[in-house]
This record gives C-alpha cells, sequence and structure tokens, in this order.
C-alpha cells in the first residue's frame, strides 16, 4: 500500500520506488480488454439510471396510455410499451436504478459486517475466532434461501427488508476471506511496530491490517453485486422482492413473463439489461481478480 | 481422523442445527401476523373452534412446539392447512422425486457438458476456442435462469412449436425445464474445469508423464483429470443446493409439480404445516447429501485431511 508510506519518504525514494501493487495491477487489468470494456460500459449503464429522472425525453415509468396499449418497439417507444400504455425503456432504466441499488446497498451491508467479522476473529485468534467462525459455519448450512422466503412472505415485504435478508447471507464468504488473510498479516513486523508504537487493538485492525485485505476484498465485492441483484431479481420473480409501484430488472421480467405469448419484448428487453449488467460485473470481476491475483503479489513476501 | 469418527462428528453438528432450523421456522411461522384460517373469519365460532382443535391450535404454544419436533422426527408434518384432506408428508413424498428428476437430469447435464468444454479450453489454452468457450461460460452464468425459461420458451414453444412450453407429462416436457436449470451450471462447472486442469497440467508430474512418453489422451484424461476436476467434485453440493434453489423458479415457470413450487404457493396461502415441513425436509436433505460428498471428495483424493 503506497498510502500508507509517510509522504517525505515517498519524495525522497520516489525515482527508486519498486512499482506498487496498484500500479502493477492496473497495468495488468489495462491489457484485460474484455474486463476494461466491460468496466466502461457497466459505468455507462451505471450513469444512465442515476441520470433517469433527468434524462431529456425519457418519459414517465408510471405514465399510462390506456389507449395505447402494448405495442411492440417503434421509433416512439424503442423498446415498445406494456399493456397499460406505459414507455418500456423508461420502465427498464428506472428498474435498473432501483436493482442497482439493492445490489450496491446490501453489498455495502455485507462488506460491514463481513470485513469486521472476519479482521476481528483472525486478530483475536483463539477462542474468539473460534467460537466467531462456528457461528459462520452453521449460518453457512442453513439453507438460506428458505429463510428469507419466510422473512418476506410473513413480515413486511418492504425493500429493507429485502436490504436485511440478502446483506444477512452475502457477509459470510466475505468473513471466511478477510479472517484467512488477517491469519496471515498479522504475523507481519509492520503489525508489530504499530502495536510497540502504541496503537490499540481496533487502530491495528482497521488503520493497518484490513487496508491490506483490499485487493481479494475488492475483487470479492465485484462478485458480490451481481450475485446480489440476481438475488433480488430472483426473489422479485416470485413476488417477494421490490413491490409496486416500484419496479426493478426482476419484476419487470417477472410481470412479462406472464404475457410473453403476447408481447414478448416486455420480457425480451429488462431481460436483456439484467444479463448484460450481470455479465458486465462478472467480467470486471474476473479482469480484477487476474490483476490482484493474491498469488501473485510482490509485495507481500 | 477415521472415517468413521469423521462422519460421527458431522452427525453431531447436523442434528442441533436442524434443530435451530426447525426451532427457528416454528415460532418465525407462529409470530407471523394473520392467522391460518384469516380466509374463513366468517366461519361460527363453533365450527372455526373444532378447526383449531383438529391442528392442535388450541394447545399452549410449547405444547404445540414440542409436539411439531416430536412428530417432526417421523417426519410427520399433520395435514395441510390449505388443503386439509392431504398430508403433508404425502405432499413431500409425491413432490420429492418431480424436483429430484429435474434437478438430477440438469445436474447430469451440466456435468457431461460442462467438464469437456473446460478440460478442452484448458489443454488449447490461450486460443481462440479458449477464449470462445469462456466468454460463452461468462455469459452462461449472467443470464438468469428466469429470463433463460421465458426466452426459451419462446423461441422453441411458441415459434417452433417443436416442445411443450410447460407441465411435466411427457419426456418432451423435460426438455425446457432442464435445459433452463442446467445452463448456468454447465457454463459454471466448464469454469472450475479449466481452472483444475490449469493447475494440475503444470505439475511436475504431468511432465514426467509426458517424458515417459505417453500419449497426450492419456496424459490428460488418466492423470491430469483425476486431481483436475476436484473442484468440480466439490462444487457438487453448493451445486446441488443452488438448484434446489433455481428449481423453485423453473418449476414455477414450467408448472412443474415439485417441491419447489409447493413451497413457493405454501408460503403465500400461509400454509404453516406444509411451509415447516417443506423447510425441514429440504435442510435436513442438504446436509446429508453435503456429508455424502465430502466423504466421496476422500475417495477420490487421499491427500485431503477429513477434518
Amino acid at each position: 500500500m503506497s498510502a500508507a508510506a509517510p509522504p517525505v519518504a515517498e519524495q525522497t525514494l520516489a525515482s527508486v520506488r519498486p512499482e506498487g501493487l496498484w500500479a502493477d495491477a492496473w497495468k495488468r487489468m489495462r491489457r484485460n480488454r474484455a474486463a476494461v470494456a466491460a468496466g466502461a460500459l457497466l459505468a455507462v449503464i451505471a450513469l444512465i439510471t442515476v441520470a433517469a429522472p433527468w434524462l431529456p425525453g425519457l418519459p414517465d415509468p408510471t405514465a399510462q396510455d390506456l389507449k395505447l396499449g402494448a405495442t411492440p418497439p417503434s421509433a416512439a417507444h424503442w423498446f415498445g410499451t406494456d399493456e397499460l400504455g406505459r414507455d418500456t425503456l423508461a420502465r427498464v432504466v428506472h428498474g435498473g436504478r432501483i436493482s442497482l441499488m439493492v445490489g450496491l446497498v446490501a453489498t455495502l451491508v455485507s462488506l460491514v459486517i463481513g470485513v469486521t467479522w472476519g479482521a476481528v476473529a483472525g486478530y483475536r485468534g483463539g477462542r474468539t475466532d473460534e467460537l466467531m467462525m462456528r457461528v459462520v459455519d452453521i449460518l453457512y448450512s442453513l439453507p438460506y434461501i428458505f429463510l428469507v422466503i419466510l422473512l418476506l412472505v410473513f413480515f413486511s415485504r418492504s425493500i429493507l427488508m429485502l436490504f436485511v435478508a440478502l446483506g444477512l447471507v452475502q457477509w459470510l464468504t466475505m468473513a471466511r476471506i478477510v479472517r484467512g488473510q488477517v491469519l496471515s498479516l498479522k504475523q507481519q513486523t509492520f503489525v508489530e511496530a504499530a502495536r510497540a508504537l502504541g496503537a490499540d487493538d481496533a487502530a491495528v485492525i482497521f488503520r493497518h491490517i484490513v487496508p491490506n485485505t483490499l485487493g481479494p476484498v475488492i475483487v470479492y465485492t465485484t462478485l458480490t453485486v451481481p450475485a446480489i441483484i440476481l438475488q433480488e431479481a430472483f426473489l422479485s420473480f416470485l413476488g417477494l422482492g421490490v413491490q409496486p409501484p416500484d419496479a426493478s430488472w426482476g419484476t419487470l421480467v417477472s410481470d412479462g413473463a406472464r404475457v410473453l405469448a403476447l408481447f414478448p419484448w416486455l420480457v425480451v428487453f429488462p431481460g436483456l439489461a439484467l444479463s448484460l449488467t450481470l455479465l458486465c460485473f462478472n467480467f470486471l470481476g474476473d479482469g480484477l481478480r487476474d490483476a490482484l491475483d493474491p498469488y501473485d503479489r510482490r509485495d507481500v513476501a | 481422523m477415521s472415517l468413521a469418527a469423521f462422519i460421527v462428528r458431522r452427525v453431531l453438528i447436523i442434528v442441533p442445527t436442524l434443530w435451530v432450523i426447525a426451532t427457528l421456522t416454528f415460532f418465525l411461522v407462529h409470530a407471523a401476523p394473520g392467522g391460518p384460517f384469516q380466509a374463513e373469519r366468517d366461519i361460527p365460532a363453533a365450527a372455526k373452534a373444532q378447526l383449531m382443535r383438529t391442528y392442535g391450535l388450541d394447545q399452549p404454544l410449547y405444547r404445540q412446539y414440542t409436539h411439531f419436533l416430536a412428530n417432526a422426527v417421523r417426519l410427520d408434518f399433520g395435514p395441510s392447512y390449505k388443503f386439509p384432506s392431504r398430508q403433508v408428508r404425502e405432499i413431500i413424498f409425491e413432490a420429492f422425486p418431480v424436483s429430484a428428476e429435474l434437478g438430477g437430469w440438469a445436474l447430469l447435464l451440466a456435468i457431461l457438458i460442462g467438464v469437456p468444454i473446460g478440460v478442452i479450453a484448458a489443454v488449447k489454452q490461450n486460443s481462440a476456442a479458449d477464449y470462445a468457450a469462456m466468454g460463452l461460460a461468462l455469459a452462461g452464468v449472467s443470464i438468469p435462469n428466469f429470463v433463460l425459461g421465458p426466452v426459451l420458451v419462446l423461441g422453441l414453444a411458441l415459434s417452433l412449436y417443436v416442445l411443450p412450453p410447460a407441465l411435466w407429462e411427457g419426456p418432451g416436457s423435460r426438455v425446457l425445464p432442464v435445459l433452463t436449470l442446467s445452463t448456468a451450471y454447465v457454463a459454471y462447472i466448464a469454469r472450475l474445469t479449466r481452472g483444475g486442469m490449469l493447475e494440475v497440467l503444470r505439475q511436475d508430474y504431468i511432465r514426467t508423464a509426458r517424458a515417459k512418453g505417453l500419449s497426450e489422451p492419456v496424459v490428460v484424461g488418466k492423470h491430469a483429470m483425476r486431481l483436475g476436476i476436484l473442484p468440480v467434485v466439490s462444487y457438487i453440493g453448493p451445486a446441488t443446493a443452488r438448484i434446489i434453489m433455481g428449481s423453485i423458479v423453473v418449476e414455477s415457470i414450467f408448472s412443474v409439480p415439485g417441491l419447489g413450487r409447493y413451497l413457493v404457493n405454501a408460503a403465500f396461502n400461509r400454509d404453516y404445516t406444509l411451509v415447516l415441513g417443506l423447510v425441514l425436509f429440504y435442510a435436513s436433505f442438504l446436509m446429508v447429501l453435503n456429508l455424502v460428498i465430502d466423504v466421496a471428495y476422500t475417495r477420490l483424493d487421499p491427500r485431503v485431511e477429513l477434518a
């Protein structure tokens, strides 16, 4: 981590400084054209969905035109319209807002829980570690999808519940990854140095150890976002996820599947948007893994 | 650790875990708002009391709980709330073979197609064939089955009329659900196989095998494969769990009368006894299956330590 080095030393050593992990990773990343293209496309998709309410020419996704009804794609409505005459393009773009938001927020939840849990378990070691990881093991073996379905069916089907349900599941792998990293990192001299300088446990864990686990964490996070988007879509498809009037890609596909024989475009376009986004995330995650491969890091001996 | 000790230890974990799931599900279901007879609120009080007695709901909660646990051990979950003439056990035993057939075909297809693709991609690493296979595999992983299903129906059933679009009658009706369910696993298994094979092909004993003058098919097929497909073997456990999850969607799309469709319907109908029975059945099935797979894993790779 170049950020950990004091600025003074950085200046004097600038000319002889070896290539850092990030510069090296960036170089390798750039060579992977598929991953870069996927990243760029994702940025475009994200920008369009974020800017959706202010995009000129994009109709209101809830504006109905019952006289028009369902029409196939045309110059006026690129993706066609649904039975209520709503513009499918607008609904897909606004659906992306919800899908991406659910993906990012739930990932953030799992990131915070997973990193904290794994770092504390790995750093404390001994009985604490044993106990904390046993909890992870047991949660891992639960057929969580059924519990998620139960939670959503019997209690509120709000977006908040969705975050809780999805976030609660996804942190387990993250905790395992971080713990593994921390176990090896805590033996290193920079941790000893930090402790000798009087840093308390929290400071050692979060200021010194956690930043060094970023490589694998970033890779896994990139792969968690599509996993969560997919699960949200899955739950929405079953009618348990996002509730009307909100719509995500999952609910759009679900609605479209019901009138598949009559208005196929209502399934094809949201399905395409969802699949393309997931594909981009997976390409990006693959590229990042190759670039940040923990087995190939030169700076961690 | 001996194999017997390993199995005993795992069973000792499985039993309390199942108890936790049973307890959690039981209280979750009972804490849920709205009673099971909500729709029939207008029925006379006497009839309602009679119904409550039939299902044991007039008992104190702890009695219901102990009663439920004692019966659950025997897979007896009482009659369904929604279909009072049918026992939950009966429904499970009827729906399980359907789901097992669907999942079994999907998994088999995924291995039979995915493994060869992965092996070829690994042997021809960085060739056009490799890139094409892995690009397709990534696409296969990315297309959700509930998108693929309707698209396949649209193409093969509603446009070309070659296959029935839904239901579970006759061999033709198996094709679309199995294909929909297996695509993601074909893709993922191809990726796993390629990764595993690449790792193995670099090792010294493979070079030795080649130096001895063994033919390439023997080196790859006999020496490298055995270790190269280990990631696939260890993935079969989680894959089965995911296929079960996927089959919930696929069964809903294609109106397949399996466990997944019953689960979704039961959850929406607040059919408490059926939900409890299905969740417990799924959980125990998955755990036993994972144990079996762990044992199989040690047979394949003697280096694996039982822990």
